[in-house]
């Protein structure tokens, strides 16, 4: 049974239909990519991955069970982590602050203990503490851990957000154009950052992503959309050579250039 | 009185309060639909236009009578001068507070109520201060109902500024900027729309018709009270949102219906009068909490 | 030259390098206890030299610091407005007064009662409305605190309008609290103990979650935070401390009336917090001290207080938002 299954979601907004009848599924310890022309809905099917929207009809299932009637921290606590498109960190804390948050739903000290210092609660800060500067060195800005997260270089400040999704401990990691913004060296780092994750922790991960390059390198299988419904699915070769991807991408360049 | 005669007779009051309500429930739904706000300083607003009103009737007395001449004419100076406070307001207070966090601007709101009723608490002395008209008792008997003719009028002028604004708000292209704003500003803004002028007009408007709200109020109780925006803010935003936030005949809808609400309500032996008030809280909070987009209000989609 | 050399010199200690040197010199911990200590002694030792009227005002200080500091929960370190403090200060000080002074409970035990009452209010209060968006929040809590203030006015059992009398003064290990020289350690000691218990909450993963939240409520949601169960988290815990700060104040006026619990009261809290800057603690402290102490040093403003007080919270608001209090270095 694969971990993530999406059976036939549909998303309207108002009158407008975002997905329509969308299926797929992601294996356990897999890279698998969703890709599409601008528009075609990929964020907003993360967003319903992840409970910030609530698909009309169809079925997720996370891990064998339904997380469509559930709320977003209690999916992230079920083991699906996501980051943001447009960067959305904590500005006005640090980078280790930043990344203590994905601690926050793997712990329980309340405000008793943090009160009277009980010792569950010094244990568990000890261990997010642990747990979080693995993460931040993990993915190598271990150096930069007391620095404001908005005074870092935008490069830097995507790795907070992957540590950050990490220190949730997740069996699914959902990237949103990760590469988006990064340079060549940064990309190639990213690749092997992504790779490291399936294959020294185990994460499982699905990823949206523009630059072809990166997804034909790093994909196991890909899934590719437009206006909201599948138009293939596949390996990166298997997708590249689909009639029906080369028009939805063309055809959108044509109609720019019209 | 029989029960017919009890029903008309808190029909007629419950127009009235209605009105109040009416207008200056527009003024909080016009600028949160605008710039998604919720003035807190609104209410103050009508209680400045009732002083103002009550100040110009005093100067202006002595030529134009205080009978319904002196009254039309103090509320109309009222409302120019209200309108233009409401716009001093939002340039001063709100316009630096667009891009700090959501919590600031409240504040800062707050703040502007503040000193709004803390400055008329000075100046008066904290003494409710009378409201002369020279308008007379006379009016309509009905059986054992008695509406005044006052009543009326008062109930007529509300349904004249409701009509003009409608049509403003319809028929004019200032009207369809404020609604096209709405929107999206950001849109309107690559359209050469003037946002910002647009968001000035929206507050003299909401400013003006919280000052009639004021006068009227004088003209209705007599008197007049630095604390009396206080209570009609928040029924004035319970109204805005039984009707739907953001909507305009919702605003309009919504200060009728508890209007009459609360007349109806003061029936009921165990509301009174001096819970009625509670009612009306009680009546915001469990809308917020179980229908928040009220009678015709459209739901708020969040995007991620 | 060598001499414009010393005049920066000079003009460079006297303005940044002074503030350095006093960041220099807080930053060490081991002088902020002997700062702290000092303060204590000096707490201490004033009734020695004060009157009555002195110790009156600066157990109000005191107690308006535990108020601000309980709310600074709600408002500064959750950020969520809330407009109707005072009803929680009123459940506080109503359920000693009704105890004691109705059915004759020892003192001690009405806080218990107190806490209880607050947590319930906040539960009822908060549970369905913390999900709503901040403007909504605000108008509701003062809503809620016009309810319990009008509740207060018109039930027979909080004594109308006219109030409670006769409430009892709890005894402490067989010495009554019945002078002023009483009450100013009391409130100075629950002003401490909200301080270290603030200070605490502030660094913990709760204290993080309250920050996450207040920065970005849907990242922290995506983090696997329960942002209502976090914000009803600080909205009760600020609950408490008004509640049990009422019941102290119940015991020292003996008598208390609805007309202390008005909007005005927690518009004034509020002030206390932003002023001093929210989610500061030492900040907030100050924001306190100048509510109480700043109107006695300015007595011929009495009648304009309250409008002095709105002006200063409208420039702060524009001026300088994080309040009077400076930041932590960086």
């Amino acid at each position: 049974m694969a971990l993530l299954e999406v059976k036939d979601i549909n998303l309207s907004f108002g009158g407008l239909r975002v997905i329509k009848n969308l299926s797929f599924e992601v294996d356990s310890g897999r890279i698998v990519s969703l890709i599409g022309p601008n528009g075609a809905g990929k964020t907003s099917v993360f967003n319903c991955l992840t409970g910030f929207y609530r698909p009309q009809e169809g079925e997720i299932f996370f891990d064998g069970e339904s997380m469509l009637r559930r709320k977003p921290h209690k999916i992230t606590q079920r083991g699906m982590a996501r980051t943001f498109q447009n960067l959305r960190l904590f500005k006005n804390m640090t980078v280790l602050e930043n990344v203590m948050s994905g601690m926050h739903c793997r712990t329980s000290a309340g405000p008793i203990g943090a009160v009277l210092r009980l010792p569950h609660e010094r244990r568990e800060e000890a261990e997010i503490l642990r747990v979080s500067e693995e993460c931040l060195d993990f993915v190598g800005i271990i150096d930069k851990k007391d620095r404001a997260a908005a005074n870092l270089p935008y490069g830097d400040q995507r790795r907070v957000e992957w540590a950050r999704a990490l220190a949730t401990q997740p069996k699914l990691m959902l990237l949103d154009e990760p590469a988006a913004g990064l340079n060549y060296d940064e990309k190639e780092r990213l690749i092997g950052l992504i790779r490291r994750i399936r294959d020294e922790r185990g994460v499982t991960v699905l990823l949206i992503e523009h630059d072809m390059g990166l997804v034909m390198k790093v994909s196991e299988r890909i899934t590719v959309i437009d206006y909201g419904e599948k138009i293939a699915e596949g390996t990166a070769d298997e997708v590249k050579n689909d009639p029906r991807v080369i028009e939805a991408y063309l055809g959108k360049e044509e109609d720019e250039a019209a | 009185m029989s029960t017919l005669d009890i029903l008309l007779q808190q029909l007629a009051n419950g127009l009235i309060l209605g009105s109040f309500y009416s207008l200056v429930a527009l003024g909080y739904t016009m600028v949160y639909g605008i710039i998604m706000l919720l003035n807190f300083a609104h209410g103050d607003i009508y209680m400045v236009g009732a002083f103002l009103g009550l100040a110009i009737l005093t100067t202006i007395g002595s030529v134009l009578g205080f009978g319904w001449g002196g009254i039309l004419a103090a509320m109309c100076c009222s409302m120019i001068i209200t309108g233009l406070l409401g716009v001093l307001i939002q340039r001063v207070a709100y316009v630096p507070m667009l891009s700090a966090p959501r919590l600031s601007i409240l504040i800062t709101a707050l703040a502007v109520s503040m000193v709004l009723y803390n400055g008329a608490m000075a100046i008066t002395d904290g003494e409710y201060r009378a409201f002369t008209v020279d308008l007379g008792f006379e009016g309509i008997e009905m059986g054992a109902v008695f509406i005044t003719y006052t009543q009326v009028a008062l109930v007529l002028a509300t349904a004249v500024l409701m009509v003009t604004l409608y049509l403003f708000v319809h028929r004019t292209m200032w009207g369809k900027a404020m609604r096209a704003i709405a929107i999206d500003k950001d849109a309107c803004r690559l359209m050469g729309i003037n946002v910002n002028a647009v968001i000035a007009l929206t507050f003299f408007v909401g400013s003006a018709l919280a000052a009639a709200a004021g006068v009227m109020a004088g003209v209705y109780y007599g008197s007049i009270h630095f604390f009396m925006g206080f209570v009609i803010g928040l029924k004035a935003f319970t109204s805005a949102v039984i009707g739907g936030i953001g909507s305009i005949p919702g605003a309009m809808l919504g200060g009728l219906v508890l209007g009459l609400l609360e007349a109806f309500g003061t029936q009921i032996p165990f509301i009174g009068s001096e819970w009625k008030d509670v009612f009306a809280f009680a009546i915001l909070i469990l809308l917020l909490v179980f229908r928040p987009t009220g009678i015709l209000g459209k739901t708020e989609i969040e995007r991620m | 030259m060598g001499g414009n050399h010393q005049d920066a010199a000079v003009a460079e200690l006297s303005t940044g390098g002074l503030r350095n040197r006093i960041y220099d010199i807080v930053e060490v911990r081991r002088n902020r206890y002997a700062i702290y200590a000092a303060l204590t002694v000096g707490v201490m030792l004033l009734p020695a030299f004060a009157n009555n009227y002195v110790m009156e005002v600066f157990s109000n200080a005191f107690f308006y610091v535990t108020l601000c500091l309980g709310l600074n929960i709600v408002v500064g370190y959750a950020g969520l407005l809330d407009l109707g403090y005072a009803a929680f200060f009123a459940v506080g000080a109503y359920t000693t007064g009704i105890l004691t002074s109705h059915f004759h409970v020892n003192f001690w035990l009405t806080i218990p009662f107190a806490v209880g009452f607050s947590i319930v209010a906040g539960v009822i209060i908060g549970g369905p409305t913390l999900r709503l968006r901040s403007d909504y929040l605000a108008i509701v809590t003062l809503g809620f605190g016009e309810i319990v203030r009008i509740a207060a006015r018109n039930l027979k059992i909080t004594g109308g309008a006219s109030g409670l009398i006769g409430i009892e003064r709890p005894v402490l290990l067989g010495l009554e609290l019945s002078r002023i020289q009483h009450y100013y350690f009391v409130f100075f000691v629950l002003a401490v103990v909200a301080i270290l218990i603030s200070h605490r909450l502030q660094h913990s993963r709760l204290g993080r979650a309250w920050q996450y939240v207040r920065e970005d409520e849907d990242a922290a949601e995506a983090m696997g935070i329960n942002r209502v169960a976090v914000k009803l988290y600080a909205y009760i815990i600020g609950a408490i401390f008004g509640g049990v700060a009422g019941c102290f104040f119940a015991a020292k006026m003996t008598a208390i009336s609805p007309e202390t619990f008005q909007f005005n009261q927690s518009v004034l809290i509020l002030l206390g917090v932003v002023l001093g800057g929210m989610g500061k603690i030492p900040g907030v402290i100050v924001g306190g001290l100048v509510l109480v102490l700043f109107p006695e040093f300015f007595r011929q403003f009495e009648q304009f207080r309250l409008l002095v007080f709105a002006v200063v919270m409208l420039v702060i608001m524009l001026y300088r938002p994080q309040g009077i209090w400076p930041e932590s270095r960086q």
